[in-house]
Formats: C-alpha cells, sequence, structure tokens
C-alpha cells in the first residue's frame, strides 16, 4: 500500500493551479502531481505514490548506497 | 527499471548475506514496520540469507489491515447507495466487512470505481455534479499528503459534491505501544523508508533514544532490506543504539516540508482504532475543522456500526510481533486470502497473507 516507485519526468504542465507531470515508469506513462516536490524538472527521477512525487531521487546518494553495497563485497574477498 | 534493478542485484544481496552471518554473534529480534517490506523479505525469500539467531518480527505497517472492521462496514454502506460514486484503492476492495465488500457492492450494480490517484476523484466529482463523490482515504504518513490535496483542491475548485471516509493511522504510535507493552520482543527496527520520505526521521530520533532501540531508515529493494539488517546487527552487537538512514536516496532527515505542512492544514490529529490492535492514543488524523464539510462521516450521518473481530484470530499479537501465522488454528484452512478472518489476512501486505502466499505454511521462525 505504502508502495512508491522511482520515475523520470517526461514533461511538465499546471492543472487546475497545481504542477503536473508525465511520468515514465520504464515504459508505462502516468499523470503525476508535483506540489511537493517544487524544484523537480524534466529528466530527473522521481519517487512516486498514488500519483504524487514525494521527492526527488538524490543521485549522489543513490551512487554511495551502491558503493557501500560493493566495498563490503570488496572487504569478503580480502 | 533504473533505481529498481541495481538493487536487486542477487550478487550483492549473497555478499550482504555474507556479512550478516559474520557479524552475528547473539540472538536478535528486528521488525520491518512496514507491509511493503514483509512483502519484499517473503517474496524475495530473505529469511534464508539470515544467520539462523536472527529472527524478523513483521509489524503493522499495512494500512489496509488495519483499517477497522467498522470503517469497511461504513464503507460499504455510503456505496451501497444509488446517489453516490464510491472511489477507493484497488487494495481495499475485497476486504471483509462485516456482512459484506466493496466488490460485493459493485456487483450488485452500485457504482464503485478503483482510482489510481485521489485526485482522480476531483474528476469524477467534475463530471457527475448529481452524484456524491466519496474516497476510501486510507493510509500512512506516504499516502497522506495525496488525500490531503484532494481535499484541499476540492475546496479550492468548489466542489460540493466531494467526501472522504478517513482511515489515516501513523507510525511512530503504533511502534511506541509495541515498545510498551511488556511482553516485546522487539531489538531493533528497520523504519518505514516511504513514510519518513514524507516525515522525515526526527520523530524516530526520540524514539531511538528513549527505548535505546536502533533504527535503521530502509529501503524496499532486497539490498536495502538485506544492508538495513547489517546496519541493526552492528548497532546491536556493538551495544548502541541510533537512527540510520539506509534509504538516504529518498529519504531526508526534515523530510518533505511541503506535504507535512499541507497534511497539517487538512488533517488534525485523532486517536485512531486499529484493526487487531484496538484503539491507540493521537496514533491517527481527522479532518480538522476547516475542512469538515468534506467528512463522509458526518454527510451520511452514519450510527456507529460495532463490529467483533472472530475470536480465533490472533492478528493483534502478529501484528507485534509476538505470535507467527502458523500459530493460529485458522491459518491456511478456515483463514485463506479468499476467506480472510482477520487483519493480516485482507492484504498481501499483511503477514498472514504473505506467509500463504510465499507457501511458508508450516514456517515456524
Ligand atoms: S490466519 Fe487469519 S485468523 Fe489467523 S491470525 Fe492470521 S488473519 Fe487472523
Amino acid at each position: 500500500m505504502c508502495l512508491a516507485i522511482p520515475g523520470l519526468i517526461e514533461s511538465i504542465y499546471v492543472q487546475d493551479n497545481i504542477n503536473m507531470a508525465k511520468v515514465n515508469f520504464g515504459g508505462v506513462k502516468r499523470a503525476t502531481c508535483l506540489a511537493y516536490v517544487p524544484h523537480a524538472k524534466a529528466g530527473d527521477y522521481v519517487l512516486v505514490h498514488v500519483g504524487f512525487a514525494l521527492s526527488v531521487i538524490n543521485e549522489q546518494e543513490a551512487q554511495s548506497t551502491l558503493q557501500v553495497l560493493k566495498d563490503i563485497g570488496e572487504l569478503d574477498e580480502i | 527499471m533504473k533505481y529498481l534493478d541495481e538493487y536487486r542485484d542477487s550478487t550483492l544481496a549473497q555478499q550482504l548475506s555474507q556479512r550478516i552471518h559474520k557479524a552475528t554473534k547473539h540472538n536478535w529480534t528486528i521488525m520491518e514496520v512496514c507491509g511493503g517490506q514483509t512483502h519484499s523479505i517473503l517474496q524475495y525469500g530473505l529469511e534464508d540469507l539470515l544467520p539462523e539467531t536472527i529472527e524478523l518480527l513483521h509489524g503493522p505497517g499495512c494500512p489496509v489491515c488495519v483499517t477497522p472492521l467498522e470503517l469497511i462496514d461504513k464503507a460499504v454502506a455510503i456505496a451501497s447507495r444509488q446517489d453516490v460514486i464510491f472511489c477507493s484503492f484497488g487494495d481495499m476492495l475485497r476486504v471483509p466487512g462485516s456482512q459484506n465488500d466493496l466488490l460485493g457492492v459493485k456487483a450488485q450494480g452500485f457504482d464503485v470505481r478503483i482510482v489510481y490517484s485521489p485526485l482522480d476523484c476531483l474528476a469524477i466529482a467534475k463530471n457527475n455534479p448529481d452524484k456524491q463523490v466519496v474516497f476510501f482515504a486510507v493510509g500512512f504518513e506516504t499516502t497522506a499528503p495525496a488525500n490531503a490535496m484532494s481535499v484541499r483542491q476540492a475546496k479550492t475548485l468548489g466542489l460540493g459534491n466531494f467526501s472522504i471516509l478517513t482511515s489515516h493511522v501513523t507510525v511512530p504510535p503504533v511502534i511506541t505501544s509495541i515498545l510498551q507493552s511488556v511482553d516485546n520482543r522487539v531489538q531493533a527496527f528497520l523504519g518505514p523508508g516511504h513514510v519518513c520520505s514524507v516525515m522525515g526521521w526526527k520523530q524516530y530520533e526520540t524514539i531511538s533514544n528513549h527505548y535505546k532501540i536502533p533504527i535503521v531508515i530502509t529501503g524496499f529493494e532486497p539490498t536495502d532490506l538485506l544492508e538495513g539488517i547489517l546496519r541493526c546487527v552492528l548497532q546491536l552487537e556493538a551495544g548502541e543504539y541510533k537512527v540510520e538512514n539506509q534509504y538516504a536516496r529518498a529519504v531526508e532527515k526534515e523530510g518533505n516540508i511541503a506535504a507535512q505542512s499541507i497534511v497539517e492544514e487538512v488533517f488534525d490529529v485523532s486517536d485512531r482504532m486499529w484493526r487487531g490492535l484496538g484503539s491507540i492514543p493521537k496514533s491517527g488524523y481527522k479532518l480538522s475543522y476547516d475542512y469538515a464539510d468534506f467528512d463522509a462521516e458526518r454527510i451520511f450521518q452514519l450510527e456507529t456500526i460495532s463490529a467483533e473481530e472472530p475470536a480465533v484470530c490472533i492478528s493483534g499479537q502478529i501484528l507485534r510481533g509476538l505470535k507467527k501465522p502458523h500459530e493460529c488454528p485458522a491459518f491456511a484452512n478456515m483463514c485463506t486470502p479468499e476467506t480472510p478472518l482477520g487483519a493480516t489476512m485482507v492484504s498481501s501486505e499483511g503477514t498472514c497473507a504473505a506467509y500463504y502466499k510465499y507457501g511458508r505454511i508450516g514456517q515456524t521462525k
């Protein structure tokens, strides 16, 4: 129920005075409300739950999480 | 898909599993709060990657499961009216009320619709001015901003034929109530990543300090969950307790301030009933005074329908991590996902349903 998945903002438009976007989820496109991520722009990945973007995915943090995981693997090989 | 597949990498998962094995010297019980996490753990068989000495307890974080029977009955009553279009997220339709579920109401010919987003209901309300459009606003803090926005927009747009039936619950009060119970077994929590993307984690620092318990805010993919478990184990073995954020790609300490402020505007904190757990003080939201006109319970004047849970069901103890599904005599015979008797079987994220689906019927761990 609290499922939220990352999608790519393709384009932004305004509807009833709120910012909306067309967001691409691996090919499936959905209208998504951007009211809670006012700084999001086309090309950003956002975490979307029931048609609302809750956060812009932090690319740097995403990379560093993966790096930590990979380092754990290398530690084991020593 | 980007930001999903990389966190499902089986080599990384194996390496994390080895690290957890090496780090674990004692017996530990760790609770994942969120139903989505429970589902992933069972779907990917993550418990098989853990040492015998680590027990995962599956927590109360499935809003579908904990919505009280009484509210399902109210939803059924509202939906069974000719003048109503009743809108809901898909997973509420099969949740049984005392007599009927929403799917049954739909089958009787009433207008019950599944929506993807609460904003969809506003378009339906605009297009059907002669009908009352009611949305079943269920959820944790993750969903509250979306539901709050639908009400706020309805007010802005002057939509007089839209209202919500509110069943909003919040995580910190329920984990506090678990920690306060005398028979509590939880020694560390995997914190709910998506709830925290909205609320941040300051409230969790208060809980961690007060109860001296590690809390690791964790994502939903296999390597997220394993890393969250590893970080819990490292804290437990070192005798430490603090909040860590494993899900930094989506969660900031302050959370989403814009979302929090609309939730605060539209909702007030209130006591809430939890299916299986009973009433918990200040554990959810109701519509605030300024938005009371959008309260479906007021509009439809539903006299309180009280409903009893089947006595055999031990879902209250399962939600607190005290029992596992196999300890319930009804599990997988009287009670199945097709004929659910209690909270933890009604949604695919519920512990009983997830154990059933992934074949852990005889599972004793
Ligand atoms: S199997 Fe059914 S009756 Fe038993 S605890 Fe789970 S939900 Fe309740």
